[in-house]
C-alpha cells in the first residue's frame, strides 16, 4: 500500500491528574469521577465506558467527594467548603452553596437521594435537603472535635456513620445525637501514631465497615460498639472502600496501589453462617488508590497515577464480550492535540496553558522501520498561559498555523500568530464576539477563513476570521428541534460547504454553510459518537461510535453509503469490536479517497475501503504476517484494515501530506517519572 | 424485501407435462415429510420427490387404460397416499407398496372432484356434485349415496382449512358466467352459498384463499389483470340465504405501462403475493415471468423471466415455488421479509443471536442416563400401544408436542425415524434457542448420530458432522466415538478439524490419526477437501497443484508454465533428495500432519503407540519434520508464517519423540541413513551458530540498549510501511 514518513512525537508533556473520587450512579449506568485538579468526568457504562462528559477543573475548586442524588443530579464538595451541583448538559458547575463548616472532606447522599450529608473540617456533620433547583441547609448533627473524613448512611436513612481521626461515630438522624462512639485504635497497644479512618460503610445488617491508616479493614457491630472482624491487609493505609449494592462484596484500595476484594461467603458449603473473606488481590496501580467503586458487574478503582481501572467480575459475566475485558483508562477520550497540516505545527493543550511546536524535517528516505537523520530539530515556538483559575476546555490551531484559539469556562480567546523568519509574534484578537460560553470544541475551516465554535444547547457559532487580526460572528446554528445538551464534537468539510456537530444526546446535525441552514440529521444510533470527520473528496461523513461501529453517511444524498450498508451487513471483525478504547480521531488521505485513517490509544489504522472486509476467521492484525509473505501470496491475505500498533499510547495521529504522518505518543513511563515516588515496598531478595 | 433466490430443476417432464394450455401437471401436493412433494401428472403416474436432493423417492402408476383424475395426496397422520382414478375408484397405499393394483381399493358412488388432506384433520373428499365427506366416513361405507348440491354448476377451485378443530371446505363454481362460492363446515354440517359480485367484461381466472381470525380471505385473479379481495366471515347465522359477496381491489398487476396477464397466483404472507403470468408491454412481445408483488405498497418487488414458457400453474410450499418451465419442473426459493423502512435504509439490526457461553452446564450432562430411563418407560408404552391395531396410529409422539419434550426423549423418538427425517430433526434441534445446556445437547446429538452410523454402516452424514464440529465448541470427551468413526471412514477432513479443535484427544487416537494420514495416498488426498490454512504460507501450492495454478494466471502471462515441466521432473526426485529443501509430502498431507503436530499430548503416553508406526511411514514423517525444521530456521524469529502453522518447539519435540521411538529401526534402515546424516549435519550447524551467537550476546545486548536509547528520544522521523 505504501510507506509513510512518520514524525514520532513524544514531547507532549501531558501529566493527567490523579483520580480523587468516584461515584456510581445508583441503579444507573454512569460513573462520575473527580480528579485532583478539580475536573469532573462522567463515564457511560452502556456506551462501553465511554468518557461522555468532561467538566474541566479550576484552581479555585477542589473536589473531595462526589455523589449522585435525586436520580440524575451530580453534586460535588471540596476543600473550598462549597457544595457544587454540576450541569451535565452544559458541562459546567451550575450552582454552589457554602457548607459553612470549613473545608468539606466527605459527602454522602441517602438511599432515596433526597438528603445530602457533608463532613466538615470543624467536626460537624451537616444535612442538606435536595430540592428542585438546588439544595437547602436542613440541620447540624452533634458536633465534636476532629475533621469528618468519611460518611455513610444506613440504608434505612435513620443513621449516619462518620469516620474521624482515631474514632468513628454513629449519629441518629432524627435526634441529631451521637448514639455510638468507637475508638478504632483501642486494641492497638502502645501506639503513638494517630489512626485515621479513611473510609466507612454502613451495611443494612447494622455492621459498620471501616478502613484506616493502619492498613486494616474492620467490621463493627454499631449497637454494641464491638469489633466483629479485623483484617490487616496492608502495612500502609487503606484509603478507600466501596460496597456492592447487594452488600455481598467490598472493594478496598490501599496506598501501595493494590486493591482487594472482600466477599461475604458461607463458612462451610451450605452453611447459613457467613463471614467476610478477602478473596482477590489486584495490583493495577502504582500509587495511592484514592477512590474505588463497586458496580453491579465490576470493581472500579482510580489512583493518583491517573488510571481508572475497571476490573469485571467474571462470575457476573454471561458471555465474553466488551464487558468482560479489563479496562485501563489513563488518557482522556478526546483530543488534546491539534495540528496545522500546512504549517506543520502542533498545538498541545494542558490544563492551564498551550504549547505550539514546529515539527522537524529530514531530507532522507529509507526502508520500513528505519529512523531517518534529522536536518531540522523540532522547535518549541510559543507557550500561551491562560490567566485565571479556570482550566482550558478546548483549543485549536488553524491549518495555516496563523490562528490559535482556546476557551475556558467563561472566556474565549483568539490569537493571531505571525512568523517572520525565526521570530514569532502572538497578538491577541481584541473584541471577540460575545458567545454562549463555554466552548466545548473549536474547529477551523480548511482554508483557515472561519472558526466553528461548539457551544451549549446544541448550538454552533460560525466566526469569520478577518485579516490582519479580527473576527466577527457570522451565524449561529441550532438544531431545529432544540437540544439542552452541549455540542462536543465538530467536523467541517474541506470545501467549506458543510459542518457536522454532535451534541451530548448523541444526535448528529449537519448544517449547510453556504446558505446557513440546517441540512439534515444523521439517523439516531443508540451509542455515543467518539469521532467524526467529513471526507474531503466525497463529502461523506465517517462516524465512529463507542461500540466500535463505523458508519459512512453521504451528506449530499442524506443517506448511508453503500459501503456503510455493506459493513453493517457483513459486520466488523470480532477483534475490532472487542477493542476497549474508542476511536478518537478520523482523517483522510485526499490523494487516496478510499482510505480512512483512524486511531485509538493503542493502534493506528488505515481503512482501505477498496479491499474486502476481513471475516472472523482471518487475522485482523496481519501486518507482520504480510511482511513475511512473498509478494504473490500477499494478495490473497489482504483486507481492509491495516493496523499498526507500533506507536503506543497514541494521543493523536494525523496526515500531514500524502505520505507523511504525525503521531503523538505519551509513553506511560514518562508520565510515571512525573509522579511522586510510590511507597517503597520490600521485595524478597532485593 | 422479497427476493427470488437460486433455482434448480426438480425433474424433467414427459410429453404431456409440457408447456401450454392443457399441458402441465395435474397437481403438486406436499409429501409426508417436510421437503417432500407429491407430483401427479395428467396421465397415470404419481411421484414422490425429496426437493433438496432433487431426487425421486417413489413412483406409482395405475394400469394402462386407467387415468388418475384427482391429485394424489398424503394423509399426514398415517403417511398413506390416496388417489382416485377414473373418477370413482379410490386407492390407498403406503410407502412400501409398489404395485397399485394390489393396494386397497374402494369404488365410490359419485365422481370425486378433489381430495384435500389437512395436517391435523385427515383427508376430506369433495365430489363433483358438491358433496363433502371425510375419508373415514367414506371408507365406512364406500357405496353410500352422495347428495348432489349443485346443479349445472361446475367446480372451478376448492380449498380446505382447519378452523377451531374442524375442517372447513371452500369451493367456487361457475354457471353461465356467474360465480358462486360455497363454504362447507364438516363438523356442524353447515353449508353456505354465496354469489360473487359480478364484474363487467371480466371474470375470475384463479382463486386462492387463506383463513385468519375466523374469516376466510378469498383472493381472485380476474381477467382484467387485477387481484380482488373478498372477505367471508365464518360465523354466519343467517341460513340458506344466498348472499352476494362484495369484493375490493387489492392489486393492479401493471407496472409502468406493461401489464401482467396472470394465470395463477399464491399468497406468500400478509403483504406479498406471487403471480405467474405473461408480462406484455405495448408493442412488445409478451414474456412469461414469475413475479412477487407487495400488496401493501402496491409495488412489484421482483420478477424472473421464464423464456421457455410455463403451463400457467404455480405451487408454493416451504418457501419454494414450483412450476413447469419448458420441459422441466423448476423450483425457485424465495425470501420474503416484512417490508419496513428500517430495511430500506439498511438499518435493520441483524437478528443474529448473541454469542452463547461455551461453558458446559454439567448438571444436564446426565441426559444420557435420562435416555436410559426413558427407554424403559417407552418400551412399556410401546407394547401397550401396539396391541391396539389402529389403522391411523400416530407415529411420532415428538411431533405432537415438540416444545415440551426433552432432548433425550426426542432423540429416543428419532431412533427409528428415517435418515432424512432424523437429520432434519437434529438440525432443527440445533437451530433451536440457545439454551444454557446447549453444549450438552450437542453432545447428545452427536452421540445419536454416531450410534446411527455404527448400526448402519452405510450411513455417514459427513457434512452434517463437519458442520457441527466446525461451529460448536466440542471436546473429545463430549463425543468420544466421533473420531473413532471418522477414523474408520477415513474422513481426514473431519479428523483434521477435530485435531485442531478438541483440547483433550487421547494419545492413542492422535497416533491413529497420524497413521491414517501417513498411509493415505497423495492422489487420493488431492481429491479431498482439506483445510490448507496452515501450509499455504510456506509451501507453494502452485508448486504441486496444477489446478490452482491456472486460477492465478494474471494478465495472460503464465510464469509458472515454464517451471511446470521442471517441477514434474523434480517431484519424483523429492523423496530421494530429502535435504529439507522440498516438501516431501503434498500440501494436503502436510496440512493434516500439522494438525497432528498441533494437538496436545503427553510423551509418556504417546511413545508406546508411536513405536508401532511402520518404518517407511516413520521415515516419511521424519522427513517432513526435518523439512519443517529447516523452514523454521530460515527465519530469524524461527516461526512459520500463517495461521495454525506448527511452532519450532512442536517440530523439535515430535522429532525427538519419533527418533526415540524408532531409534533402532532408523539405524538399520538404509534409506534413513542419508536423512539422519543430513539431519545431524543441520542440527550441528545450528548448534554451532547458536553457540557463536551466545558468544556475542554481550555485544548484541549493547546494540539493543543503543536502540532503546534511540527509542527514548522525544522526537524522531521513522519510516512505516503498511501493506
Amino acid at each position: 500500500m505504501g510507506e509513510f514518513e512518520v514524525h514520532r512525537v513524544r514531547f507532549f508533556g501531558l501529566v493527567p491528574a490523579g483520580v480523587r473520587c468516584l461515584a456510581c450512579q445508583p441503579r444507573g449506568g454512569r460513573l462520575a469521577l473527580a480528579r485532583t485538579d478539580g475536573a469532573v468526568e462522567v463515564y457511560n457504562f452502556a456506551a462501553n465506558y465511554f468518557q461522555e462528559k468532561v467538566i474541566p477543573g479550576s484552581e479555585a475548586r477542589s473536589v473531595e467527594a462526589l455523589c449522585w442524588a435525586a436520580g440524575e443530579r451530580l453534586f460535588g464538595a471540596g476543600l473550598g467548603g462549597d457544595i457544587t451541583e454540576y450541569d451535565l448538559a452544559r458541562l459546567c458547575p451550575a450552582r454552589s452553596v457554602d457548607g459553612c463548616g470549613g473545608p468539606v472532606w466527605s459527602m454522602a447522599a441517602n438511599s432515596t437521594g433526597t438528603q445530602l450529608a457533608i463532613g466538615c473540617e470543624d467536626g460537624s456533620v451537616k444535612l442538606f435537603q435536595v430540592v428542585p433547583g438546588g439544595i437547602q441547609f436542613e440541620r447540624n448533627l452533634d458536633r465534636r472535635k476532629g475533621r469528618i473524613l468519611c460518611l455513610s448512611w444506613h440504608p434505612s436513612d435513620t443513621r449516619i456513620a462518620a469516620g474521624s481521626i482515631d474514632i468513628l461515630r454513629v449519629f441518629d438522624v432524627c435526634s441529631g445525637q451521637t448514639v455510638q462512639r468507637i475508638m478504632v485504635n483501642y486494641h492497638v497497644q502502645k501506639v503513638k501514631r494517630e489512626c485515621i479512618v479513611w473510609s466507612i460503610a454502613f451495611l443494612s445488617s447494622g455492621t459498620v465497615v471501616s478502613s484506616d491508616s493502619f492498613g486494616r479493614v474492620q467490621f463493627w457491630d454499631w449497637e454494641r460498639g464491638t469489633l466483629l472482624e479485623s483484617h490487616t491487609i496492608s502495612t500502609s493505609a487503606v484509603l478507600s472502600l466501596a460496597v456492592s449494592e447487594k452488600e455481598d462484596s467490598i472493594i478496598v484500595g490501599t496506598s501501595t496501589g493494590a486493591t482487594y476484594q472482600f466477599q461475604l461467603l458461607p463458612v462451610k458449603m451450605g452453611s447459613l453462617e457467613k463471614r467476610w473473606v478477602r478473596t482477590k488481590p489486584f495490583q493495577h496501580h502504582t500509587h495511592d488508590v484514592r477512590a474505588v467503586a463497586h458496580s453491579s458487574t465490576a470493581l472500579i478503582s482510580g489512583g493518583l497515577d491517573a488510571q481508572l481501572v475497571i476490573r469485571p467480575l467474571m462470575e457476573k459475566m454471561q458471555k465474553k464480550g466488551y464487558d468482560a475485558a479489563l479496562r485501563k483508562f489513563t488518557f482522556p477520550h478526546r483530543r488534546l492535540v491539534s495540528c496545522a497540516r500546512k504549517a506543520r505545527l502542533l498545538l498541545f493543550q494542558f490544563s492551564q496553558h498551550l504549547e505550539l511546536w514546529r515539527l522537524g524535517s529530514t531530507n532522507e528516505t529509507g526502508k520500513d522501520g528505519e529512523v531517518l537523520p534529522l536536518c531540522r530539530m523540532p522547535e518549541h515556538l510559543v507557550q500561551l498561559k491562560s490567566k485565571g483559575p479556570e482550566h482550558i476546555y478546548c483549543s485549536c490551531v488553524s491549518p495555516c498555523g496563523s490562528w490559535v484559539a482556546y476557551s475556558t469556562a467563561s472566556r474565549f480567546h483568539l490569537y493571531r500568530v505571525q512568523y517572520e523568519g525565526d521570530s514569532i509574534s502572538v497578538k491577541k484578537v481584541p473584541k471577540v464576539p460575545k458567545l454562549l460560553l463555554p466552548a466545548y470544541q473549536l474547529q477551523f475551516s480548511a482554508d483557515s477563513g472561519s472558526l466553528f465554535v461548539a457551544s451549549a444547547r446544541g448550538s454552533v457559532h460560525v466566526l469569520q476570521l478577518l485579516e490582519p487580526g479580527g473576527c466577527k460572528l457570522l451565524h449561529t446554528f441550532r438544531p431545529p428541534s432544540g437540544s439542552p445538551e452541549a455540542v462536543y464534537l465538530l467536523a467541517a468539510s474541506a470545501d467549506g460547504h458543510w459542518v457536522a456537530a454532535v451534541s451530548g444526546d448523541w444526535a448528529i446535525h449537519i448544517y449547510n454553510l453556504k446558505c446557513f441552514k440546517h441540512h439534515c440529521a444523521v439517523p439516531a444510533y443508540s451509542c455515543a459518537v467518539t469521532a467524526l470527520a467529513i471526507h474531503p473528496v466525497t463529502n461523506n461523513l465517517v462516524i465512529a461510535y463507542s461500540d466500535q461501529q463505523l458508519f459512512e453517511f453521504s451528506i449530499p444524498e442524506k443517506q448511508y453509503t453503500a459501503w456503510s450498508r455493506m459493513v453493517q451487513n457483513c459486520g466488523l471483525h470480532r477483534v475490532w469490536l472487542e477493542r476497549d478504547s474508542p476511536i478518537t480521531h478520523i482523517t483522510f488521505n485526499p490523494k487516496n479517497p478510499s482510505h480512512i485513517l483512524l486511531h485509538d490509544v493503542y493502534m493506528f489504522c488505515v481503512l482501505d475501503k477498496s479491499l474486502p472486509l476481513p471475516d472472523n476467521s482471518a487475522l485482523l492484525m496481519n501486518q507482520s504476517t504480510l511482511k513475511q509473505l512473498p509478494e504473490n501470496a500477499r494478495q490473497r491475505q489482504l483486507h481492509a484494515f491495516k493496523i499498526c500498533k507500533k506507536f503506543q499510547p497514541l494521543l493523536f495521529a494525523d496526515l500531514l501530506d500524502e505520505n507523511c504522518l504525525v503521531m503523538v505518543e505519551r509513553p506511560i513511563m514518562d508520565v510515571k517519572t512525573q509522579l511522586p515516588l510510590p511507597i517503597q515496598q520490600k521485595k524478597f531478595g532485593t | 424485501m422479497a427476493a427470488l433466490c437460486e433455482s434448480f430443476t426438480l425433474c424433467g417432464l414427459g410429453p404431456s407435462g409440457g408447456v401450454g394450455l392443457g399441458g402441465g401437471l395435474l397437481a403438486l401436493e406436499p409429501g409426508p415429510d417436510p421437503d417432500h412433494v407429491l407430483l401427479t401428472d395428467r396421465g397415470r403416474t404419481a411421484t414422490l420427490f425429496k426437493v433438496s436432493d432433487q431426487k425421486p423417492l417413489g413412483c406409482w402408476s395405475v394400469k394402462h387404460g386407467q387415468i388418475i383424475t384427482c391429485p394424489v395426496v398424503c394423509n399426514f397422520e398415517t403417511h398413506e397416499y390416496i388417489a382416485v382414478h377414473d373418477d370413482k375408484v379410490l386407492r390407498i397405499w403406503k410407502n412400501k407398496d409398489i404395485n397399485l393394483d394390489k393396494v386397497f381399493k374402494a369404488t365410490l358412488s359419485a365422481d370425486v372432484y378433489r381430495i384435500h388432506s389437512l395436517p391435523n384433520g385427515g383427508p376430506v373428499v369433495l365430489f363433483k356434485g358438491g358433496g363433502v365427506r371425510t375419508l373415514d366416513v367414506l371408507l365406512e361405507a364406500p357405496q353410500q349415496e352422495i347428495e348432489n348440491i349443485i346443479t349445472d354448476e361446475v367446480i372451478k377451485w376448492s380449498e380446505a382449512f382447519m378452523e377451531s378443530q374442524q375442517p372447513v371446505l371452500i369451493f367456487a363454481t361457475e354457471k353461465d358466467g356467474e360465480f358462486f362460492v360455497y363454504i362447507r363446515k364438516l363438523k356442524v354440517n353447515s353449508l353456505h352459498k354465496y354469489k360473487l359480485e359480478q364484474q363487467e367484461l371480466s371474470k375470475p381466472l384463479n382463486f386462492t384463499a387463506y383463513i385468519k381470525n375466523q374469516t376466510i380471505t378469498l383472493l381472485c385473479l380476474y381477467s382484467n389483470d387485477s387481484v380482488y379481495k373478498v372477505l367471508i366471515p365464518l360465523q354466519q347465522n343467517t341460513e340458506e340465504e344466498e348472499q352476494i359477496l362484495s369484493k375490493s381491489l387489492l392489486l393492479n398487476l401493471s407496472v409502468s405501462g406493461s401489464v401482467l396477464k396472470g394465470t395463477s397466483f399464491v399468497v406468500l404472507d400478509k403483504d406479498h403475493i406471487a403471480v405467474l403470468g405473461s408480462l406484455a408491454a405495448s408493442g412488445e412481445e409478451s414474456k412469461e415471468c414469475l413475479t412477487i408483488w407487495n400488496t401493501k405498497f402496491q409495488t412489484l418487488q421482483t420478477s424472473k423471466e421464464l423464456p421457455l414458457g410455463t403451463s400457467g400453474q404455480l405451487w408454493c410450499y416451504e418457501e419454494k415455488f414450483f412450476f413447469t418451465h419448458g420441459k422441466v419442473l423448476t423450483v425457485i426459493m424465495y425470501k420474503c421479509e416484512t417490508s419496513s423502512l428500517a430495511a430500506a435504509v439498511g438499518k435493520l439490526k441483524d437478528s443474529q443471536t448473541p454469542e452463547v457461553s461455551s461453558f458446559v452446564n454439567w448438571n444436564t450432562l446426565g441426559d444420557e442416563e435420562l435416555v436410559v430411563s426413558f427407554q424403559s418407560q417407552q418400551s412399556v408404552a410401546l407394547k401397550s400401544e401396539s396391541r391396539m391395531a389402529l389403522r391411523s396410529k400416530r407415529t411420532t409422539v415428538a411431533k405432537a408436542q415438540p416444545d415440551t419434550v426433552s432432548v433425550g426423549q426426542l432423540l429416543l423418538n428419532l431412533k427409528d425415524a428415517s435418515t432424512t427425517a432424523f437429520e432434519d430433526e437434529l438440525r432443527q434441534l440445533m437451530s433451536k434457542a440457545q439454551t444454557p445446556d446447549f453444549q450438552a445437547t450437542i453432545g447428545c446429538v452427536i452421540t445419536a448420530l454416531i450410534n446411527r452410523c455404527k448400526t448402519n454402516p452405510k450411513y455417514y452424514p459427513r457434512n452434517f458432522l463437519l458442520q457441527i464440529v466446525q461451529t460448536r465448541d466440542l471436546s473429545y470427551s463430549l463425543c468420544p466415538d466421533l473420531m473413532a468413526v471418522a477414523l474408520e471412514k477415513k474422513d481426514v477432513h473431519l479428523l483434521q478439524i477435530c485435531l485442531q479443535r478438541f483440547p483433550d484427544i487421547p494419545e492413542e487416537i492422535t497416533y491413529a490419526c497420524l497413521k491414517v494420514f501417513l498411509s493415505i495416498s497423495e492422489a487420493y488426498l488431492q481429491r479431498i477437501d482439506v483445510n490448507l490454512e496452515s501450509v499455504i504460507c510456506y509451501i507453494d501450492i502452485e508448486f504441486n497443484n496444477k489446478e490452482v495454478k491456472t486460477e492465478i494466471v494474471e494478465n495472460g502471462f503464465n510464469a509458472e508454465l515454464e517451471q511446470d515441466i521442471w517441477d514434474t521432473n523434480t517431484t519424483k526426485e523429492i523423496h530421494r533428495t530429502a535435504d529439507g529443501e522440498f516438501c516431501p509430502v503434498g500440501p494436503q498431507k502436510a496440512a493434516l500432519l500439522n494438525a497432528v503436530l498441533h494437538s496436545a499430548y503427553s510423551e509418556t503416553f504417546l511413545l508406546p503407540h508411536l513405536k508401532n508406526l511402520p518404518a517407511q511411514q516413520a521415515v516419511l514423517f521424519l522427513r517432513y519434520l526435518y523439512y519443517l525444521y529447516v523452514k523454521c530456521s530460515e527465519k530469524i524469529n524461527t516461526t512459520l508464517p500463517g495461521i495454525c502453522s506448527p511452532s519450532i518447539n512442536q517440530v523439535m519435540d515430535w522429532m525427538c519423540l519419533l527418533l526415540d521411538a524408532h531409534f533402532t529401526v532408523m539405524v538399520m534402515l538404509p534409506e534413513a541413513k542419508e536423512l539422519l546424516s543430513n539431519l545431524h549435519k543441520f542440527v550441528r550447524a545450528q548448534v554451532r551458530f547458536y553457540s557463536e551467537l551466545n558468544k556475542i550476546e554481550g555485544s548484541l545486548r549493547e546494540l539493543q540498549r543503543l536502540h532503546h536509547q534511540k527509542d527514548s528520544q522525544t522526537y524522531s522521523i521513522e519510516v512505516l510501511e503498511l501493506i
